[in-house]
């Protein structure tokens, strides 16, 4: 630029757009497609199977054929009982423990939580043989199988419990038990009448966590009975493995999964975000 | 006052609270309150004065000392079993529950005894729950005495601070404690709420007859709304009064930098109701030995304007800003800055005289165990301070510091700095300074002023003569009075501190 001349004006332009724009939008691409190839498209399939028959018409067949067998219904009801049981023994255990956790001072908790936390590092099935050898040598193995069951799902969903529970309990405003001590209530009183709602989406989620993995978890329960326990999820591996009917599978999996998203429901009542609001006042 | 009788309800003996870090957050204080009475626990953070009532409410006990309740030992008893309430500083409202319940909190599980007669006319006694019409009765009575009728089913998210503010207060009320605690309850309220909310409490209080204990860093609320005032620092009561008392009268400089404005001098106690600071003798109310180092505070609306011939002492105004109701004035007296305000202005530039009536002139004892001054760096990593200048040893600056050939100091990470003119806080011990009649000895030069034979050996003050700054040590020697003597301080006795937000 030669000395004489002058800016007489400046304006700013926008870049011109490129052919190849990106925008925020373009990120939920990748998702978008695993979405469609294994969540939907399996969905769709499942759905496809349990109704129609070997030839591809259309029936309810499939259906009868689970509703009319005793053996199916009461595998069915051998599964949600070993979640529930499970589920309730993992609270029972893991309240104490997430409570304990959470009121203890810095230092010593960072550790403690570790060594719950620690099993989850360590391979889930190299985990339930070790502790199958561990009911071996007491000498319980092949004798109990559905109490069996019942402690190697705890052993293993143990921290699935005690995490929500801990990371509600530790963010509790603790001046609202003081407040509770303060205004007349006892230790028991301050726990049922404070803690306890308080740490509710922390036991709904617990829960969740537990309950709905405990009823398929197959590898467990034939690891600790020896196969003698055949819950839904083992069902539905043998008719799509050996068993060789996706037809039926497909219907034990849709039952299933009617199973789920009624829990789901049932828990969302009780972690209504009105627990949550005003938490930390 | 009026409520106030002369019956000790709450009584604290030598309590201390040590935590498991070691950190003393209460170190063995001594106080009453007397029932009815509003007392405030006023200090900065970390005084101890959310411990002192956390103590009292029985949510942290005491590792030494006991609380006493109406002359009962409750030092063990917890919190449920205390007839106090505590309205806690960020509320604690119970976020399940409505309005109604949270209030209803406390009625719910009382007991209360109840005398019955059967039909042989024997009586017995029996704990009995209220029933469901009298709680609805006090919770509609507290919600109307803190102005929130038609609030029960609110849930206490959807309150603003204020109303929360409300619920709180209303919820410990209701229980009908024998005293109320209150930690900082209106901290979180905005200025024009927090001065509404204090003239109610003061009504409340009033109205009740409650103990009120209180518990605030806002020395303006303190003073609004007490009967007593215990003002602590460190764990430690520094002084305990009534509003007035405390403002007029602080008993030491830390009570009276924290309650209102002050100017605080350093100086000296001539004797004879006189004392000498900023550069000039004053008379004042006081006695002290003569040659007491102390603390000298004058509020700044005490320090009267007159022309500059007709003062104690002349000065130049630095800076004036209007404040609303007064202008406050910075007015510099050689190197002290003096604080005042006043109603009318005298511009920047204009020098004035300024006197100061005898009474507002408070003296202070002041604690003098070494000398202190504030000094800085020069080039050739000598310390100039106290009219002088002297040999010091810089690396102790900076721990693991050292010095390479150039004089630039090498810290401990292999950083290199240039600390000339870097400013320094110097203390220097009270055995530590010698003098000499040699004046080219020593780093400053001076008069002796006072020598005050303390049994085993002499308490020497030398005077420089531009600032008046003093040299306080111990000496066996005997020495004249007006001596002019040098100043001598080992390399080593010089101790040497950065100047850091904390210490300024």
């Amino acid at each position: 630029m030669t000395k004489d001349v002058k800016i007489i004006e400046k304006s700013e332009t926008i870049a011109p757009r490129t052919r190849f724009s990106f925008s925020r939008k373009d990120l939920c691409v990748p998702y978008g497609l695993f979405l469609a190839l294994f969540v939907i498209l399996p969905l769709v399939l499942v759905v496809y199977y349990a109704f129609t028959a070997k030839d591809g018409r259309f029936t309810f067949a499939n259906f009868i054929w689970f509703f009319s067998s005793w053996t199916m219904i009461q595998n069915l009801l051998i599964s949600v009982l070993i979640g529930l049981v499970t589920t309730v023994v993992c609270l029972l255990i893991g309240y104490p423990i997430a409570y304990i956790l959470s009121r203890m001072t810095a230092a010593r908790r960072g550790i403690l939580l570790l060594l719950f936390i620690m099993p989850m590092w360590i391979n889930f099935v190299l985990r339930a043989l070790a502790m199958k050898e561990l009911l071996d040598l007491i000498g319980i193995l092949g004798k109990f199988n559905y109490l069996n069951t019942i402690i190697g799902m705890v052993y293993d969903y143990l921290p699935f419990m005690i995490l929500p529970l801990y990371s509600v309990l530790i963010k509790m405003d603790k001046s609202l038990e003081e407040a509770a001590a303060d205004l007349g209530a006892g230790r028991v009183k301050v726990f049922t009448s404070v803690t306890l709602p308080l740490s509710l989406p922390g036991i709904v989620s617990g829960i969740t966590m537990v309950f709905m993995p405990t009823m398929t978890c197959y590898v467990i329960s034939d690891t600790f009975s020896n196969g003698k326990v055949t819950i839904i999820g083992k069902l539905i591996e043998q008719w799509f493995g050996s068993g060789d009917n996706w037809h039926y599978g497909s219907v034990i999996a849709l039952i299933m999964l009617v199973i789920m998203f009624i829990s789901t429901l049932i828990e969302g009542k009780f972690s209504d975000e009105k627990v949550y609001r005003g938490t930390n006042l | 006052m009026g409520n106030v009788k002369q019956d000790k309800i709450i009584e604290l003996i030598d309590i201390t609270r040590k935590f498991e870090d070691g950190l003393v957050a209460v170190d063995g204080i001594n106080l009453y309150v007397r029932k009815g009475e509003f007392v405030t626990f006023l200090g900065p953070s970390g005084c101890g004065k959310t411990t002192t009532l956390r103590m009292i409410a029985g949510f942290d006990k005491p590792t030494g000392g006991k609380v006493l309740l109406n002359g009962k030992d409750i030092s063990d008893l917890p919190p449920n079993k205390r007839p106090i309430n505590t309205v806690f500083q960020r509320y604690a409202l119970f976020p399940h529950l409505n309005v109604y319940d949270n209030i209803a909190f406390g009625l719910k599980l009382k007991r209360i005894n109840t005398v019955y007669e059967d039909k042989n006319g024997k009586r017995f006694e029996k704990k009995v729950k209220f029933s469901k019409s009298e709680i609805s009765a006090k919770v509609d009575k507290v919600l109307k005495m803190v102005d929130l009728e038609g609030f029960e089913k609110r849930s206490v998210s959807t309150l603003s601070g204020g109303q929360q503010q409300r619920v709180a207060i209303a919820r410990a009320l209701v229980n009908e404690p024998e005293i109320l605690l209150l930690d900082e309850p209106l901290g979180a309220l905005d200025l024009k709420m927090r001065k509404d909310m204090q003239l109610e409490l003061k009504e409340m209080h009033k109205k009740l007859g409650i103990t009120f204990i209180y518990v605030t860093h806002d020395q303006e609320e303190a003073l609004t709304m007490s009967d007593t005032i215990v003002v602590m620092k460190d764990g430690v009561i520094q002084q305990i009064g009534t509003p007035t008392d405390i403002y007029n009268e602080p008993k030491n400089a830390f009570v009276a930098d924290f309650i209102g404005e002050s100017n605080i001098f350093s100086g000296t106690y001539v004797g004879n109701r006189k004392v000498r600071f900023i550069g000039k003798t004053f008379d004042c109310v006081d006695d002290f030995e003569p040659n007491d180092k102390v603390d000298v505070v004058v509020r700044p609306e005490d320090v009267e304007i007159t022309d500059a011939d007709k003062g104690t002492v002349s000065g130049k105004i630095i800076s004036s800003i209007f404040k609303g109701i007064h202008y406050e004035m910075t007015v510099k007296i050689g190197k002290a800055e003096v604080l005042i305000q006043n109603t009318v202005e005298r511009k920047v530039g204009e020098t004035v005289g300024i006197v100061i009536k005898p009474n507002n002139i408070h003296i202070m004892a002041k604690e003098f165990s070494s000398n202190r001054y504030d000094g800085y760096i020069t080039k050739k990593n000598t310390v100039c301070f106290g009219d002088g200048e002297f040999e010091c040893d810089v690396t102790q600056l900076y721990a693991g510091s050292s010095l390479d050939e150039e004089g630039y100091l090498i810290t401990a990470e292999g950083e290199k700095i240039d600390l000339t003119d870097t400013d320094v806080k110097v203390e220097v011990g009270l055995k530590d300074i010698e003098i000499s009649d040699d004046q080219e000895k020593g780093g400053a030069i001076g008069n002796i002023v006072s020598i005050i034979y303390k049994g085993d050996h002499y308490q020497l003050i030398v005077r420089t003569e531009e600032n008046e700054e003093d040299y306080v040590f111990d000496t066996e020697d005997t020495w004249n009075e007006n001596d002019r003597v040098s100043v001598i301080i080992p390399k080593d006795k010089i101790r040497l501190s950065l100047v850091t937000e904390n210490n300024k």
